[in-house]
């Protein structure tokens, strides 16, 4: 196994570096606990993402402006999440996922009604937050840390304390009802696991079991959610009602053609054809004013962010690390998967942003402060105490 | 997979694991990034064109503009039919977020009866396609135009639109002859061109306004627009002008229709009055008539029974549809027929005992005189309307030789040019009964039809038509209510004009107009009190149609039967008969006697167009001025 790591090509670290080489000449980038191929790269994504979002939103300056002091603040998370090491992350994991689950009960219990869904919990005149969305972090951070202190790869009785460690946010989740939420709790999760080497016959027997359980999901599901999925299976069915998202989009994605109709020339967005056009579905009006190129460019921008993920994961120096940085850049790929797939009609819709170019705030704050922590475990390797 | 396991950590293969692991990873992620890329390059390449069409049938709407109704002017350039800008109230469904409450809203703010709901609720249903506007109510008024405006922002999807609407502002004078204009119904939407008629919301339904719908209504423009989701057009992609439709110019003379309806004084009944040289139809009157303008945006429930159920039958056409027994008025034609076969000649006497009896037969057939008329030459059987002499005729002429003839003038035809709707009453033929009842024909029953009696039927349109064909000395023009079409007259030789009717001598017709004459004037003549003082020469006829068969022996008291059971009043004539310029036909229902209720009439009408509406006017500037002919009587009653 390679002891070096090569961050930009540039130098040559050897792992085992004593602890004293702060002594050696670091780069500013080292200073900072930031990766700059990383940083680049999220920085181009969302500059990127405030061009299409100004067409999104009927040219709105506002909006943009908006989105992008939601960036400032999401990168000052990111910045300040990158400085603390990972055993600090350590040792917070089982506050953080405590904390998480607490407010979910709370949320349970005294959350305030919006979009239709008990999703937001308020302290008056204090802050406006949803727990969920921290428990994307919360909950694969606490996984990771039950794990990283057991032999591996996990044995049965410990996948089921890790079920039950997911299985209760999620379940609050759910309930909420936040379907999409869960699952990408969920998810981010069992990718830790995943990643921790479960083995091929424990995963096949549990996607075995999920296929079993599909029918109680349904019989458990909100009417709106089944309704997403029936629309999903045929759009056609209901064109002015639940269709009608998935029926423009596509058009609006399939209008644009190769080269697109031009950026606020897109008539489907442009007109309002498009619903939840600079959120959920902003993918279209990329799609329908940049055409398959301006696609594949975002495609490309978001695979090449995983790639570097991915790798800065597989060299992290202990397993708390690894599996947590795998299990948040996986998490961040099914996110654009499931966005785009929803949008080009082969996922059925559920609420998933499109990262970093989807308007909304927590959204943005979630992913960066997780490329904090991809960030933080990277660049303190060195200083991780065995 | 390596079960190979302890409670010992071995960071070495958990590394191994892991680097495999998301190598796995990776190589998902990039197999996932091409389902979507397929996925896009299916959507955006292959589908490009699909979705550009739809796209583009998203964006573009077009948008019929109606065209205007043309108008309709009387002969002298009265408006009959005019488009008067209305308001009305329409909804857009897509536009509006909780329909039962708007509708509520809208009943409330125009303070109208709670019932209106579920009819508010009807109607938003009306509509061929998305986004198009549903008709709720028409004709706003100014105040609740108001309250409709300060409403406004409660009301998303609901708008007052302008609208012109038909107008007729002599309806009752003119409702029968103009018919009227009403809302398409689905049967109409059916057949339509669905292109021409997409903005338009009426349809002509009767008479001239659904004969002439075509021109009237003219063509529709279009314009497309750009439109956003909500379906508000926010600009215009191209236009094309509508084709506005054509002013109709009728024959009509708005004073002599007004004069033939007071004339009728509310009584059932039908003028008509003819230009014999033009085929003019100068007027056409049906009574009772009705407010057209009630059914230009819908007639309500309750009215329209009344006037269904109504005994005098207001919503009948007699002029065109009225079906009556001919009486007498066929005379002059039998007589026409007589001489065209030759099977009389003008001073031809026979003796009229008071009866006539056919060989072989004990029956005999009377003659309104009991005691008869003793020696009879054609014309003063005319002038005495002596049926013994038409009976002896009839007889000599069979019905298949009287059938040819009268057909020739157009009995038991539709021979007017644009008269939407005409009947076309009966004549009788062998053929007709052996279909109608599988019997031949029987000798008596063409004597009945010699005094248009029997099985012959004819409609007060045909009689005028027949009373012009007759003053032209057989030759034939068909009758018009079209005089020009959006300024081109519509010209005198129609196609599918009857053929002239030829004699051997051409003298005849003044023979046979000559005893027509001494209807009016001569000392016996029937209508003499009718044709005093005469200032020019009138030739006519009357007749008396029975509602109620008479027995053998009976004798008919007017005063003992029941008004709808007396006879019909009937009465042809045309004037100058040296250069006719009207022919009228009159028929006047359970009125009596048409030489004492029918003939007055005529000499009425004939005196208003000639004496009044013509006074002065040359005969040789009638080429120029369009509106010189003769009158006909119009004749009504509907034989039941």
């Amino acid at each position: 196994m390679s002891r070096f790591e090569l961050p930009m090509g540039r130098r040559v670290h050897p792992v085992g570096a004593p602890r004293s080489g702060m002594s050696r000449r670091r780069s500013i980038w080292e200073r900072i606990h930031l990766d700059p191929w990383l940083t680049g790269l999220l920085l181009i994504l969302m500059l990127s993402g405030l061009v299409v979002l100004y067409s999104a939103s009927g040219e709105s300056l506002e909006v943009v402006i908006a989105q992008a002091l939601r960036f400032g603040v999401a990168l000052v998370v990111m910045v300040v999440l990158a400085q603390f090491s990972p055993a600090t992350l350590y040792r917070w994991a089982l506050p953080a996922y405590l904390v998480g689950v607490l407010m979910l009960v709370a949320v349970e219990v005294m959350g305030d009604m919006g979009m239709g869904a008990q999703r937001w919990l308020v302290i008056p005149g204090v802050v406006r937050f949803q727990p969920s969305e921290m428990m994307k972090l919360a909950v694969p951070l606490m996984v990771a840390a039950w794990l990283c202190r057991r032999p591996l790869p996990p044995r049965l009785g410990e996948l089921l304390v890790c079920a039950l460690l997911i299985g209760v946010p999620v379940a609050l989740i759910a309930r909420q009802p936040d379907l999409g939420t869960s699952l990408l709790v969920a998810t981010a999760a069992v990718f830790a696991i995943l990643l921790a080497g479960l083995s091929w016959r424990i995963i096949s027997a549990l996607v075995l079991m999920m296929a079993a359980a599909l029918p109680l999901l349904w019989m458990n599901m909100h009417a709106y959610q089944r309704q997403r999925v029936l629309t999903f299976l045929a759009p056609e069915s209901d064109p002015l009602g639940a269709g009608w998202n998935i029926i423009q989009s596509t058009t609006a994605l399939g209008s644009g053609g190769l080269w697109g109709k031009g950026w606020l020339q897109g008539t489907q967005s442009q007109l309002e054809f498009l619903p939840e056009r600079h959120t959920d579905f902003i993918v279209a009006v990329l799609g329908e004013e940049f055409g398959l190129v301006g696609m594949l460019v975002f495609l490309l921008l978001y695979l090449m962010i995983v790639c570097r993920g991915l790798w800065l994961s597989s060299i992290a120096q202990d397993t708390f690390g690894r599996l947590l940085a795998g299990s948040i850049i996986l998490t961040f790929f099914i996110y654009v998967f499931v966005n785009i797939g929803m949008v080009s009609g082969i996922l059925p819709v559920v609420g998933v942003p499109l990262p970093l170019v989807s308007f909304g705030g927590t959204s943005s704050v979630t992913l960066l402060a997780g490329f904090g922590i991809l960030m933080a475990i990277h660049s303190h390797r060195r200083l991780l105490p065995r | 997979m390596r079960k190979h396991r302890d409670t010992l950590k071995n960071p070495q293969h958990e590394l191994r694991v892991f680097r495999r692991r998301a190598l796995l990873a990776l190589i998902v992620v990039i197999l996932l990034c091409g389902l979507l890329g397929g996925r896009l390059f299916y959507l955006q390449v292959v589908q490009h064109e699909v979705f550009s069409t739809r796209s583009e049938k998203n964006r573009v709407r077009v948008e019929p503009l109606p065209p205007t109704r043309g108008l309709i002017y009387d002969r002298n350039g009265q408006l009959l039919a005019e488009n008067r800008p209305t308001y009305n109230l329409t909804l857009v469904r897509e536009r509006v977020d909780d329909l039962d409450a708007t509708l509520s809203r809208l009943v409330e703010i125009l303070e109208l009866p709670d019932a209106e709901v579920e009819a508010f609720r009807e109607r938003s249903r009306q509509r061929q396609r998305p986004f198009q506007p549903a008709l709720l109510m028409s004709d706003l008024t100014e105040e609740q135009i108001a309250r409709l405006a300060v409403n406004r922002h409660r009301l998303a999807g609901v708008e007052v639109e302008a609208q012109l609407l038909r107008y007729y502002p002599d309806a009752e004078l003119m409702s029968h002859a103009l018919g009227y204009v009403g809302r398409i119904n689905s049967e109409e939407l059916e057949r339509l061109d669905s292109g021409n008629y997409a903005g338009t919301h009426f349809i002509g339904k009767t008479g001239v306004e659904r004969f002439y719908e075509a021109q009237l209504h003219g063509k529709a423009g279009l314009r497309k627009v750009e439109t956003n989701a909500r379906g508000r057009a926010l600009r215009q992609l191209d236009h094309t002008d509508p084709e506005p439709g054509k002013d109709l110019t009728l024959t009509l003379d708005k004073p002599l229709q007004q004069h033939a309806v007071e004339l009728l004084d509310g009584r059932r009944g039908a003028i008509v009055a003819i230009a014999p040289q033009t085929g003019e139809i100068l007027a056409m009157s049906s009574v009772p008539g009705f407010d057209s303008n009630q059914f230009v945006t819908g007639i309500d429930v309750a009215s329209y029974r009344d006037l269904q159920q109504d005994l005098d039958l207001p919503l009948f056409n007699r002029a065109s549809r009225g079906s009556y027994p001919a009486g007498s008025t066929i005379k002059p034609f039998i007589a026409m027929a007589g001489l065209r076969e030759g099977v009389i000649t003008p001073r031809e006497t026979i003796y009229d005992p008071g009866y006539y009896q056919l060989p072989n037969d004990d029956r005999r057939y009377r003659n309104w005189l009991r005691w008869g008329h003793g020696r009879v030459d054609m014309g003063r059987a005319l002038e005495v309307s002596n049926n013994t002499y038409f009976y002896s005729l009839a007889h000599d002429l069979g019905i298949d030789r009287i059938q040819d003839n009268l057909a020739r003038f157009g009995f038991g035809q539709r021979t007017a040019h644009d008269v939407h709707g005409q009947g076309k009453a009966l004549l009788p033929s062998r053929e007709w009964k052996r279909e109608r009842f599988g019997e031949p024909w029987y000798p008596g029953e063409t004597l009945s039809v010699g005094i248009g009696q029997g099985y012959l039927q004819i409609t007060p349109l045909q009689l005028a038509t027949a009373t012009a064909v007759l003053a032209n000395r057989g030759d034939w023009v068909k009758p018009r209510l079209a005089q020009s079409i959006g300024g081109e007259a519509v010209p005198v030789d129609l196609p599918e004009t009857p053929e002239d009717i030829e004699v051997s001598r051409e003298g005849w017709w003044g023979e046979v107009f000559s005893g027509m004459e001494d209807v009016l004037s001569g000392n016996e003549g029937t209508a003499r009190r009718s044709g005093t003082d005469l200032e020019y020469r009138m030739a006519g006829k009357s007749g008396t149609a029975q509602v109620f068969s008479l027995g053998q022996n009976e004798k008919y008291n007017a005063d003992e039967l029941e008004e709808r059971l007396r006879d019909h009043a009937l009465f042809m004539a045309f004037a100058p008969v040296e250069d006719p310029r009207i022919a009228v036909s009159v028929i006047v229902e359970n009125a009596g006697g048409g030489s004492s209720h029918a003939a007055g009439l005529a000499r009425s009408m004939t005196d208003f167009w000639l004496l009044e509406r013509n006074a002065g006017k040359p005969r040789e500037a009638e080429e120029a001025e369009e509106g010189e002919g003769a009158s006909a009587p119009t004749g009504q009653g509907a034989q039941r």
